[in-house]
């Protein structure tokens, strides 16, 4: 299978770092799904305002912390004044409205984008040495594939800790199982949506930074395609739990890494068709998700 | 100070058309038992639910220590010192039992001795303690009873609203969920009790209002509780 594929070593340590990368972006996506039942289209538009952000900087010949730190800035900023303008004031409207309303946002960061930047693009070439590779028993495995792979699994830990061992990620679990109970118990709605937005931003912040090293070229449409296969990975994960919704993020970039390193050049752009294929027929055999248990916890959360 | 804890005055709450609490006023103070009682649908939960900030009353008044608290924010009512324990328990079965009492000092408003008062915790209720670590989802409907009380109890309220907390319990522990409540009381506690035994909750309470459709029919004492021509006249009227 691996020998007619064509997939090597290195195909493989790309597919893991891509799918690291995705799995970030999932938890980014799964977290605030968790909290407001809202699925923000407009991840992808704030990863790709942090690009712009690496690239600017790259530009005006910051320092890469400068660079780094500026991304930052811009991804939270950006995610803490999504919450406050759009999330907030549509809280407890039906999940379509507030799935347009992000749709809405998407454009419309994706239209700013255009107007400042142009469709051309600009280059954020500052962390491009890693692309290099590094040999690794007698294997070029690029270094952005290990770095991707190292910082999903420390973000991933960090989170996981901050989940199960503080007060703030208690709320954020309950409230993501029972919003109205934890809200009779006094935990503040605003705090633990707030937690989750700005969390979910700090990971967009780290996923443009990896994502600027895979593609330097950063266009208004910067991370639109990944963003799509992340949701379509969440929900080949299931939506409904944090952890397989992640390995859902993870299994789809894996899957497009694999599929794009072995698949003849001229057969690459059907790969988001293939992906998708398998997306749904997986989804009429597990509806619930690949990796949630029962069918019933799925529609109790609904 | 002066004034009751928890008063409700000429309190209406409409569901859409229907009025679902129709001009109540009652008071609970400190060391009282109150219990609601009444046929479904009489409008004691939205009583509750109206009191603890999920519902807004169309009109009226709900003060707590002389303050008015009406259409504020359950988590805001939570933290100034009322708690619920909601209908159904709502406890959190995938998470453990530690982690469902410690949800509940989201609504205390100092941290104070959290120690001690989970000692005492522990005390009222030991399985709580004894399967800490578990997921709160294996008690028992009792023992999940016990903890969703606890969770209530570990943010020092003031007031203590009860939904049915004995519904679809064995009758031991519905004698457990009782004497639980005595002890809550003479802790200084103000307790509005909402249940469907009414017989019990009358012997037990200082004084229990009995509701039909939205309004206050009659105020039994626990001396009316053997009395059952009474309670079935009050019901039927």
């Amino acid at each position: 299978m691996i020998a007619i594929l064509n997939i090597n070593w290195q195909t493989l340590a790309d597919a893991v770092g891509l799918g690291s990368i995705y799995a970030l972006m999932a938890v980014g996506i799964g977290l605030v799904f968790g909290v407001l039942r809202l699925v923000n289209f407009a991840y992808g538009q704030l990863i790709m305002a942090g690009a712009f952000a690496l690239a600017l900087a790259s530009q005006w010949g910051w320092p890469l912390w400068a660079g780094v730190l500026l991304c930052f800035a811009v991804v939270v900023v950006l995610s803490a004044l999504m919450e406050v303008i759009v999330f907030r004031p549509l809280r407890g409207h039906s999940p379509a409205v507030m799935l347009v309303a992000t749709f809405a946002v998407a454009f419309l960061l994706e239209s700013i984008a255009l107007i400042w930047f142009g469709s051309l693009g600009k280059i954020a070439a500052s962390l491009a040495y890693l692309q290099r590779p590094v040999t690794i028993s007698g294997v070029d495995v690029r270094k952005i594939a290990i770095v991707a792979t190292v910082v999903a699994v420390l973000c991933l830990v960090a989170l996981v800790a901050l989940l199960s061992r503080t007060s703030v990620g208690l709320q954020m679990r309950a409230a993501a199982i029972d919003f109205r109970t934890a809200r009779l118990l006094g935990v503040r709605a605003n705090r633990v949506i707030g937690a989750a937005v700005l969390i979910s931003g700090v990971l967009a912040a780290a996923v443009s930074v990896l994502l600027t090293v895979q593609s330097p070229l950063v266009t208004p449409d910067f991370a639109l395609r990944d963003t799509i296969l992340v949701l379509a990975g969440v929900v080949l994960g299931g939506m409904y739990r944090l952890g397989s919704a992640t390995l859902g993020g993870f299994v789809i970039g894996f899957a497009s890494g694999l599929l794009g390193g072995a698949l003849p050049t001229a057969q690459s752009q059907y790969l988001p068709s293939f992906l998708f294929a398998a997306v749904i027929l997986v989804l009429l055999i597990r509806p619930q998700g690949l990796f949630t248990r029962s069918q019933q916890q799925a529609v109790e959360r609904v | 100070m002066s004034g009751p804890l928890l008063e409700l005055e000429d309190v209406v709450v409409r569901h859409g058309a229907v009025t679902a609490v129709d001009g109540l006023s009652l008071q609970v103070d400190r060391g009282e038992i109150v219990g609601l009682i009444g046929p479904n649908g009489a409008g004691k939960s939205t009583t509750l639910h109206a009191v603890m900030g999920l519902l807004r009353p169309s009109s009226g008044h709900i003060r707590l220590q002389s303050r008015s608290i009406a259409g504020r924010r359950p988590e805001d009512i939570a933290r100034r010192g009322v708690a619920l324990v909601p209908e159904g328990r709502r406890i959190y079965a995938e998470l453990t039992v530690d982690e469902n009492l410690r949800l509940g000092l989201a609504g205390r408003r100092a941290r104070g001795d959290v120690a001690g008062d989970l000692r005492r915790l522990y005390d009222l209720f030991p399985v709580v303690e004894e399967a800490r670590r578990r997921p709160a989802g294996g008690l028992s409907g009792g023992q999940q009873q016990q903890l969703a009380i606890a969770r209530a109890l570990i943010a020092n309220p003031d007031v203590l609203l009860l939904d049915e907390p004995s519904l679809g319990l064995a009758p031991q522990m519905v004698d457990a969920v009782f004497e639980t409540l005595t002890a809550i009381r003479d802790r200084g506690i103000a307790v509005l009790l909402v249940e469907q035994r009414a017989q019990r909750t009358v012997a037990l309470a200082n004084r229990s209002h009995v509701l039909s459709n939205g309004r206050l029919r009659l105020t039994l004492e626990p001396k009316d509780a053997d009395d059952t021509q009474t309670m079935v006249a009050a019901y039927f009227a």
